[in-house]
């Protein structure tokens, strides 16, 4: 047990006082916008729930949430089962180790709008190679005008991004499990299925988690990359969250809508980060013990 | 394995023929797995490289998978014109600013949640998280009114701050998990030789979590110099980075094509040289200290 010492609350002191500045007082400003409405000139009236009743029964609130769920759902479903595999085929030691390192962590440094600019590039049928070979091998592909194409081209392009972060976090969860215990598999003869199953799965599965929710998180507030590349389109169909929500804050200029849906859109994600936070220490507490 | 059955070795030493040939059969095959998904990794980006090494005529005029006549006019053009190259300063002006603050304040923080009890710590810990769930797009807005408020807008140090939104719970929380691995019994002892708390934090615990430091660091650079929405919402001219300048040229000039990716080519760069220098701690530190 670590023993109780309230002064610690002076170490924490300047974490709060800078995030305190940085995400309280935003955040009242939008609480404010979404109880108030105006008529112009700066001047607000008071204006209850309004704007949270108009926005739960507007459809666009409630479409944009479903394609996000959507989106959310298709790339975890690829990309932790990817990267799992991955992780279990990289060289354990030695320079190809690095190398496969270094090449897979380029993609994550790469600035979220040249990522939308590189696959815009890659997928265009003129002049990206991806588009061309397509093009070639006879497919009627078209990220700008078809539907399935952009999410097709959305969802690879999150794949190709992102995939190397849950790998690299399974491969530091796989480095960690002593060899004795690949050992005492051999001696019982397990078969590669077992090991994984039994051995490998259950100690990567802190770190797992910590993947799962980092890119739950990432991939909800998602706005840079498909904005760059299909800027919501065609239609509304890659409209997303984050892009629906700068459309209309910066864009239209509603204020109180959008501050009434950028409050839920906020609380969706809470309530499901809250979910899988404790689990999280409930496994850690687990470890402990 | 017909030939193996019809000659007569013994069964033991077959079966471990058998094994050994499996192994590297696999190993084979996660060479293969591996060499598919760094082909599907990096084509995106030679395709980028490709195309910065290109006149604007040759990449429209016709398809080739490389450059023909290998031209580095387009990132002359980078180079040369200060309204490109300052954008790479601000950026990593404000990236830098946002690193050395948030691992600055997330020490001690980390520090506490890792060694103490108090009042309200769990919640105080998932709060600091929350702000990493928060999206920037929420919070784009409030910021430019706030820092409009406060005479920040278009100075680095505003961008710098915005960032510490989600860089510092991030930086607590990877600290906290490298600072759980730390014994306590260090601290006492320091206590009892007669150290200071200022003084054994930065001679002793310092150089124990030394790593964790640097991880730390390594995703607050990254994280900043990734993110757009915010940086552009907050800057206009003095503190533009290089990413909201590709944005605003792709759609004021025409598109030209060599420029704009010779540009992207160039922001990886930054980060290409930050995992070369972490590349030992990279896998460790992309589990936060959690394994």
């Amino acid at each position: 047990m670590k023993p109780v010492n309230q002064k610690a609350w002076f170490l924490v002191l300047p974490v709060l006082v800078l995030v305190a500045f940085s995400a309280v007082i935003p955040l009242m400003t939008v609480v404010n916008y979404s109880v108030q409405d105006t008529f112009g000139n700066n001047e607000f009236f008071w204006n209850g729930i309004y704007w949270f009743d108009e926005m739960l029964h507007s459809e666009r609130m409630w479409d944009a949430l479903g394609r996000q769920i959507l989106f959310s759902a298709i790339i975890l479903l690829i990309e932790v089962p990817l990267g799992i595999f991955i992780a279990l085929n990289m060289p354990k030691r030695g320079f190809w180790s690095s190398v496969c390192l270094v090449l897979m962590a380029l993609p994550l440094l790469i600035p979220w709008n040249v990522v939308g600019t590189i696959w815009q590039i890659f997928g265009r049928v003129d002049i990206g190679l991806l588009g061309r070979t397509l093009a070639a091998l006879g497919l009627d592909y078209n990220y700008t005008r078809d539907v399935v194409d952009a999410w097709v081209t959305i969802v690879l392009m999150d794949v190709w991004h992102w995939t190397s972060l849950i790998a690299l976090l399974a491969y530091a969860g796989l480095r960690s499990i002593p060899e004795a215990y690949y050992q005492a598999a051999k001696i019982d003869q397990a078969s590669r299925w077992a090991v994984f199953r039994f051995i490998e799965l259950p100690k990567m599965r802190g770190v797992l988690v910590i993947a799962i929710l980092l890119r739950f998180m990432d991939s909800f507030m998602i706005y840079t990359e498909p904005f760059v590349v299909t800027g919501g389109g065609p239609g509304n169909a890659t409209t997303f969250l984050s892009i629906d929500l700068v459309k209309m804050a910066l864009g239209q200029f509603d204020l109180g809508p959008a501050a009434a849906f950028s409050i839920m859109y906020f609380l969706v994600i809470l309530l499901v980060s809250w979910a899988f936070y404790t689990v999280m220490t409930n496994l850690d507490r687990e470890d402990a013990r | 394995m017909t030939d193996a059955l019809a000659s007569p070795v013994r069964p033991a030493r077959l079966a471990a023929g058998a094994r050994s040939r499996a192994r590297s059969e696999r190993s084979a095959g996660s060479a293969v797995v591996m060499v598919l998904y760094i082909l599907f990794l990096l084509l995106p980006i030679y395709w980028l490289v490709n195309m910065s090494l290109k006149t604007n005529s040759e990449i429209l005029g016709g398809f080739s998978l490389w450059p023909r006549n290998p031209t580095l006019r387009n990132y002359e053009t980078i180079l040369t014109d200060p309204s490109w190259y300052m954008g790479y300063v601000n950026s990593l002006i404000y990236v830098l600013m946002n690193t050395v603050i948030s691992v600055t304040v997330a020490l001690p923080a980390a520090y506490a949640f890792s060694r103490y009890s108090f009042l309200g710590d769990k919640h105080l810990f998932f709060w600091l998280l929350t702000n990493r769930m928060a999206p920037p797009a929420v919070f784009a807005l409030p910021f430019f009114q706030l820092y409009s408020a406060v005479g920040l807008f278009d100075t680095h140090i505003a961008v710098a701050l915005a960032h510490c939104l989600f860089n510092v719970p991030l930086a607590v929380w990877i600290l906290e998990g490298f600072m759980r691995g730390v014994p306590r019994e260090i601290d006492e002892t320091a206590y009892i030789d007669g150290y200071s708390f200022p003084r054994f934090f930065v001679r002793i615990f310092m150089p124990l979590i030394a790593s964790g430091i640097g991880v730390a660091a390594f995703f607050c650079f990254m994280f900043s110099w990734v993110e757009l929405l915010l940086s552009r919402t907050l800057t206009s001219v003095d503190a533009k980075p290089i990413a909201s300048t590709m944005t605003r040229t792709v759609s004021a000039s025409g598109l030209d094509w060599g420029v704009l990716a010779a540009a992207g080519v160039l922001t990886i760069l930054p980060g290409a040289l930050v995992i070369w220098f972490v590349r030992n701690y990279i896998a460790k530190g992309f589990a936060l200290g959690r394994v």
